[in-house]
C-alpha cells in the first residue's frame, strides 16, 4: 500500500504548480491548462483517501469533477475564442476592460 | 513492486506538469499536459481506482485536451514572448508564492491533521471497481448524477451561444423577429 | 363644580368642524354654501354661548365664580403633574365669548359682502373660522397651557390672515413682522408660565389662583418675575410699547380681519389674561405699577402717532393701540372691572369703525388716503351714520358707549391715587376725540378730493355689509348702559364680574379701587366729557371751519408734524438695533460656518471617501493576473493562520 502522505504530498505538489502556472504565465489558455492541473491535483487527493478509507464515495466525487471540468473547458475556451476576436490576443495582461 | 511503479510514474507526473508551465509553445504545453494526465491515470490504476482511471483517460486526455489542441490550432498561436519588469516581478511573485504554499502543505502534513472522520462502510469487495462506483451512483448520488446532466446541457448551450460571436447573435436575432415572413430576406443579407 | 355644565366645548368646535369641512369640501362647494357654512358656524356657537350664559346667570352668586367647568380629555399626565383639554365659563370668560362670536359673527356677514369678489373667498373664511376656534380656545380654556394653544393659534392665524393677499411684499413682510414680534412676547409668557408651574405645581387657573398666596411671598422677586413676564406676553399680543410696532403693518390685511383680528378679540387677549391673573398680579404690586404706566405711555404715545397720519386705517390702528393702553391702565390701577368694560365696548365701536372704513375703502375702488376723501356723508349715507354713531363713542361722549367705560377707567385712576396716570389720560382722551373726528371730517365732511376714478364708481354698500354696520352701532350706543356709574353697589356689568374680582381683592397686595366721594365723581365725569368736547371743537376747528388753521399750525410745528408721521421713526431704531444685528450674525453664521464648517465637513467626507477609494482602485488593476495573485496571497495567509492553531 503506498502510504497517504505520499499521495498527498503529490497532490500538493500537483496543486502547487497549478498554482504557479496561474500565476506566471500570460497565455490564457495555458493558464487554464494550469486550472486542469490544480483539479487533477484534488482528484488524486479523493482518490487517495477513498483507497484508504476503504470507501468508493471519493471516486464517485472525483467523477463528478471530471463531467464538471469538461463542462468548465467547454465554456472556458467558448470565451477565449470570443475573446480573441475581440482583442486579437490571448494574453491576460492585454484585457483589462474591468480597470477600476 | 508497486511503490517503485508510483514512484517512478509520480516522478513523470510532476516533472512533465512543470514542463507544461515552463515551456514556451503552447501546443507543446498541451502535449505534456497529456502527458501528465496519461501518468495520473496509471497512479489511479496503482490505486485500485480502475473506473476512474479509465474515464481520466477517456475524458481528459482524449477529449478535454483534443479541444484544446483544436482551439490552439484554431488560434494559430505561435511561442510566448515574455518580457518586461513588470512580467519578471509577477514571475518571481508567482514561484514565491507557490513555494510558501507547497512549504505550508508540508507543514501540515507533518502535523499529522490530514486524516479526517471515519468513512462509510465499504461496499462487498467481491465487486469490481466499476460496480462500485456505479451502485453508488445510482443510489446515494442519484441527484447529483441527474443534475450533472442538467449543466451538461446548460455548459453545451452556453458555449455555443458564446462561440458564436456577437455579430451572429444580432442576425440571428433579426431573423426570429422577421418570423417565417422574411428568412429569406435575412438569409440575404446574411453574407 | 356646579351640577351638569353645558357643553362648552361645542362653543369653539363649530368653528373648528367648519374649518374641518371647508378644508376637506370646499373648493367643491360656491361661495354662498361657504359663507353660509362659515357664519352659521359662528351664529351657533354665539347660540350655545348665550345659553350656556343664561345657565350661569341662573347659579346664585356664590357659586358663579367657579363657574362651569367642561373637562373633555386628560392631555397629558406626567408623574404628578397633568394638563386636560378643559374649558371653564365663569362671568369673564362669559364676556369674551360673547365678544367674540357675537362681534365674530357679524364680521363674518360682514365679509361675505366685503371679499366677495376676492378669488380666494374660501380661503379667507377657512382661516377666519380657524381664528374664532383658536380664540374661543383662548378665553374658555381652564389652564395655562391649553390657553396658551389659543394664545398661538390666534398669532398664527393673524400671520396668516395678514399676509392673506401673500402676492403683496408689504403684506407677506407684514404678516411676518406680526409673527415675529408676537414671538418675543410669546417667549415672555412661557418663562412666566414655567416660573409659575414651578412654584405651584399647576397650570389650572382656580386651583394656582387659591394656592398663590400661600406659595408666593407677596411682593416677592419670583412673583413679580413671573407677572411681568406674563405682561411682556400681553405686550407683544396686545400691542403695547415697546412690542406694538406690528399692528400698523397689520392693516395690510383685508380690512375685516383688522375689524376681528386688530380690534374686537385678538388683541385683547392680552388683557384678557391680565384680568384672568388678576391674582397673580395683585401679589405683585410692582408689576401692577408696570403694567398701568405702560399702559398710560401707550395709550398717550399712540394718540400722538394717531394725530399725523393719513392712511384711514392706520389711524384706526394706533387708535386701537390707544384704547388697548387704556385697558391695561385700568387693569394696572386694580380697575379690572373697568378694564373688561372698555374691552366690550371697544370692540362694538372700533370694529364698527373698521368695517365702516371697510365700506369707504370698498366704496372708493381701493382707496385708503385721508387726503383724497371727503364730502362722503351725502354719497354713502349709512356707512357715514354708523361711523358717527363710532367716532362719537370712542370721543367718550355720554351716553355712547365708550364713555362709560372710559369714564370709569380714568375714576379708577384718579381713586387709587394715580395722578399722574390720570392726567396721562386726560391727555389721551383729548387727542383721541381730536383724531378721531380729524377722521371723520377728511373723510366724510369738507370739499369731495376724490381721484376721478373713486368719484366715478362711488356706491353704498351692499346689505351684507350695511347690516353689521347697523347692529354694531347700535351696540356702540346703548352697550355702555349696562354700566352706568354712581349706581349703589356698583352697575349691573361690575356686579356680573364681581365674583371673578372679589378674590384677589382680599389676599396680601394691591387692593380694588378705592371709593370716591359723589362730588369728585360728579366732577371727573364732567372734565372727561369737557375735555372729550374740546377735542372735538378743535378738530372741527382745524378740518372743518378754518382750514387754514389746520395747515398754518402743521407748518409752524413741522419738526414735530414730521417726528408724529414717522411714528417715531421707532421701526426703524428696531431694525437697526435688533433687526439689522440678527441680520448680520445669521449672514455671519452663513458665510463663516455654514459654508466653510458644515459645507467643509461634509464635502470632506465626500474628498475622503474619494481619496481611499482612489488608493483602493489601484488594486482594481483589470489584469485577471493580479487578482489571482492576491487571491493566492490570501490562501497562504489563510493556511498560515490554520497552521498555527
Amino acid at each position: 500500500m503506498i502510504p497517504l502522505s505520499w499521495l498527498l504530498a503529490l497532490s500538493a505538489t500537483l496543486f502547487c504548480i497549478g498554482v504557479v502556472g496561474v500565476l506566471v504565465r500570460r497565455n490564457a489558455l495555458i493558464i487554464f491548462m494550469s486550472i486542469e492541473l490544480m483539479l487533477n491535483a484534488a482528484n488524486l487527493a479523493f482518490v487517495a483517501f477513498a483507497r484508504h478509507l476503504h470507501s468508493v464515495d471519493g471516486q464517485v466525487i472525483v467523477f463528478f469533477v471530471m463531467t464538471v471540468a469538461a463542462a468548465e473547458v467547454a465554456v472556458g475556451l467558448a470565451i477565449i475564442v470570443n475573446m480573441f476576436r475581440l482583442r486579437e490576443t490571448v494574453f491576460v495582461d492585454e484585457i483589462n476592460l474591468l480597470k477600476g | 513492486m508497486i511503490t517503485v511503479l508510483f514512484v517512478a510514474f509520480a516522478a513523470i507526473l510532476v516533472v512533465s506538469s512543470l514542463l507544461v508551465i515552463l515551456h514556451r509553445s503552447p501546443v507543446a504545453s498541451a502535449i505534456f499536459l497529456v502527458l501528465a494526465f496519461c501518468s495520473l491515470a496509471v497512479i489511479y490504476l496503482l490505486l485500485k481506482a480502475e473506473f476512474i482511471g479509465l474515464v481520466q483517460i477517456v475524458v481528459y486526455a482524449g477529449a478535454i485536451m483534443v479541444l484544446f489542441l483544436f482551439v490552439i490550432m484554431y488560434l494559430n498561436l505561435g511561442r510566448d514572448v515574455e518580457s518586461g519588469v513588470t512580467i519578471a516581478l509577477r514571475r518571481g511573485l508567482g514561484w514565491l508564492l507557490g513555494a510558501v504554499l507547497l512549504a505550508e502543505g508540508v507543514l501540515f502534513l507533518r502535523h499529522g491533521a490530514a486524516l479526517g472522520p471515519e468513512a462509510p462502510p465499504p461496499l462487498d469487495p467481491g465487486l469490481g471497481n466499476t460496480q462500485q462506483v456505479g451502485l453508488l451512483l445510482y443510489s446515494r448520488y442519484l441527484f447529483p448524477f441527474e443534475i450533472t446532466s442538467m449543466l451538461l446541457l446548460v455548459a453545451m448551450i452556453g458555449a455555443v451561444v458564446i462561440a458564436r460571436g456577437r455579430r451572429a447573435r444580432v442576425e440571428a436575432g433579426e431573423a426570429a423577429a422577421a418570423g417565417p415572413a422574411g428568412p429569406a430576406a435575412a438569409g440575404e443579407e446574411d453574407a | 363644580m356646579n351640577g351638569e355644565a353645558p357643553l362648552l366645548w361645542l362653543i369653539p368646535a363649530l368653528p373648528l368642524a367648519a374649518v374641518l369641512v371647508n378644508l376637506a369640501i370646499g373648493h367643491r362647494l360656491g361661495r354662498r354654501a361657504v359663507g353660509w357654512l362659515a357664519c352659521g358656524a359662528v351664529g351657533l356657537s354665539f347660540a350655545f354661548a348665550v345659553q350656556a350664559i343664561l345657565r350661569l346667570a341662573a347659579l346664585p352668586e356664590a357659586q358663579r365664580a367657579a363657574g362651569f367647568t367642561d373637562r373633555v380629555y386628560t392631555w397629558m399626565s406626567v408623574g404628578d403633574f397633568s394638563v386636560a383639554v378643559s374649558f371653564l365659563l365663569d362671568p369673564l370668560s362669559s364676556v369674551m365669548i360673547l365678544v367674540v362670536t357675537g362681534v365674530g359673527f357679524l364680521i363674518h356677514v360682514y365679509s361675505t359682502g366685503y371679499m366677495g369678489h376676492d378669488p380666494d373667498y374660501r380661503r379667507f373664511f377657512l382661516y377666519l373660522n380657524l381664528f374664532t376656534f383658536a380664540m374661543l380656545t383662548l378665553v374658555l380654556a381652564d389652564n395655562f397651557l391649553f390657553m396658551f394653544v389659543g394664545w398661538e393659534g390666534v398669532g398664527l392665524c393673524s400671520y396668516l390672515l395678514i399676509g392673506f393677499w401673500y402676492q403683496r411684499p408689504s403684506a407677506a413682510e407684514a404678516g411676518k413682522k406680526a409673527f415675529i414680534v408676537n414671538r418675543i412676547g410669546d417667549f415672555g409668557f412661557l418663562l412666566g408660565m414655567f416660573t409659575l408651574v414651578g412654584v405651584t405645581g399647576t397650570l389650572q387657573y382656580l386651583p394656582m389662583f387659591a394656592a398663590a398666596p400661600k406659595v408666593f411671598v407677596a411682593g416677592g422677586s419670583l412673583i413679580t418675575a413671573a407677572t411681568l413676564l406674563l405682561f411682556l406676553g400681553a405686550t407683544g399680543k396686545s400691542a403695547q410699547l415697546p412690542l406694538y410696532t406690528w399692528l400698523p403693518d397689520a392693516m395690510e390685511g383685508p380690512t375685516p380681519v383688522s375689524a376681528l383680528i386688530h380690534a374686537a378679540t385678538m388683541v385683547t387677549a392680552g388683557v384678557y389674561m391680565v384680568a384672568r391673573t388678576h391674582v397673580l398680579f395683585q401679589l405683585a404690586p410692582v408689576s401692577l405699577e408696570v403694567v398701568a404706566w405702560i399702559g398710560a405711555a401707550t395709550a398717550l404715545f399712540a394718540a400722538t402717532i394717531g394725530l399725523a397720519q393719513n392712511d384711514i386705517k392706520r389711524v384706526l390702528a394706533y387708535s386701537t393701540v390707544s384704547q388697548l393702553g387704556y385697558m391695561f391702565m385700568a387693569c394696572g390701577v386694580g380697575a379690572f372691572t373697568a378694564g373688561i368694560f372698555h374691552l366690550m365696548t371697544h370692540a362694538f365701536f372700533k370694529a364698527l369703525l373698521f368695517l365702516g372704513a371697510g365700506s369707504v375703502i370698498h366704496a372708493l375702488s381701493d382707496e385708503q388716503d385721508l387726503r383724497r376723501m371727503g364730502g362722503l356723508a351725502a354719497k354713502l349715507p349709512w356707512t357715514h351714520f354708523t361711523m358717527l354713531m363710532a367716532t362719537l363713542a370712542i370721543a367718550g361722549i355720554p351716553p355712547f358707549a365708550g364713555f362709560f367705560s372710559k369714564d370709569e377707567i380714568l375714576s379708577g385712576a384718579f381713586a387709587s391715587g394715580h395722578r399722574v396716570i390720570w392726567v396721562m389720560g386726560l391727555a389721551g382722551a383729548i387727542l383721541t376725540a381730536f383724531y378721531m373726528f380729524r377722521l371723520y371730517i377728511l373723510t366724510f365732511r369738507g370739499a369731495p378730493r376724490l381721484t376721478h376714478e373713486a368719484a366715478h364708481h362711488l356706491h353704498e354698500s351692499p346689505p351684507s355689509m350695511i347690516v353689521p354696520l347697523f347692529v354694531l352701532a347700535v351696540l356702540s350706543v346703548i352697550g355702555g348702559l349696562v354700566g352706568p356709574p354712581l349706581m349703589e353697589g356698583g352697575h349691573p356689568f361690575a356686579r356680573w364680574l364681581a365674583p371673578v374680582f372679589a378674590s384677589g381683592a382680599h389676599e396680601g397686595g394691591h387692593a380694588a379701587v378705592h371709593e370716591v366721594p359723589v362730588a369728585t365723581e360728579w366732577m371727573l365725569i364732567a372734565l372727561s366729557v369737557v375735555v372729550a368736547a374740546l377735542g372735538i371743537l378743535a378738530a372741527f376747528r382745524s378740518y372743518l371751519w378754518s382750514p387754514e388753521t389746520g395747515t398754518r399750525l402743521r407748518e409752524r410745528l413741522a419738526g414735530l408734524h414730521r417726528m408724529l408721521l414717522n411714528k417715531y421713526w421707532v421701526d426703524e431704531l428696531y431694525d437697526a438695533i435688533a433687526v439689522r444685528p440678527v441680520h448680520g450674525l445669521a449672514q455671519a453664521f452663513w458665510r463663516f460656518w455654514d459654508t466653510k464648517v458644515v459645507d467643509g465637513v461634509v464635502n470632506g467626507v465626500g474628498y475622503t471617501l474619494e481619496g481611499m477609494s482612489a488608493i483602493l482602485r489601484l488594486f482594481q488593476t483589470g489584469f485577471v493576473g493580479t487578482y489571482a495573485l492576491f487571491f493566492t496571497l490570501g490562501v497562504a495567509a489563510l493556511l498560515l493562520h490554520f497552521l498555527r492553531h
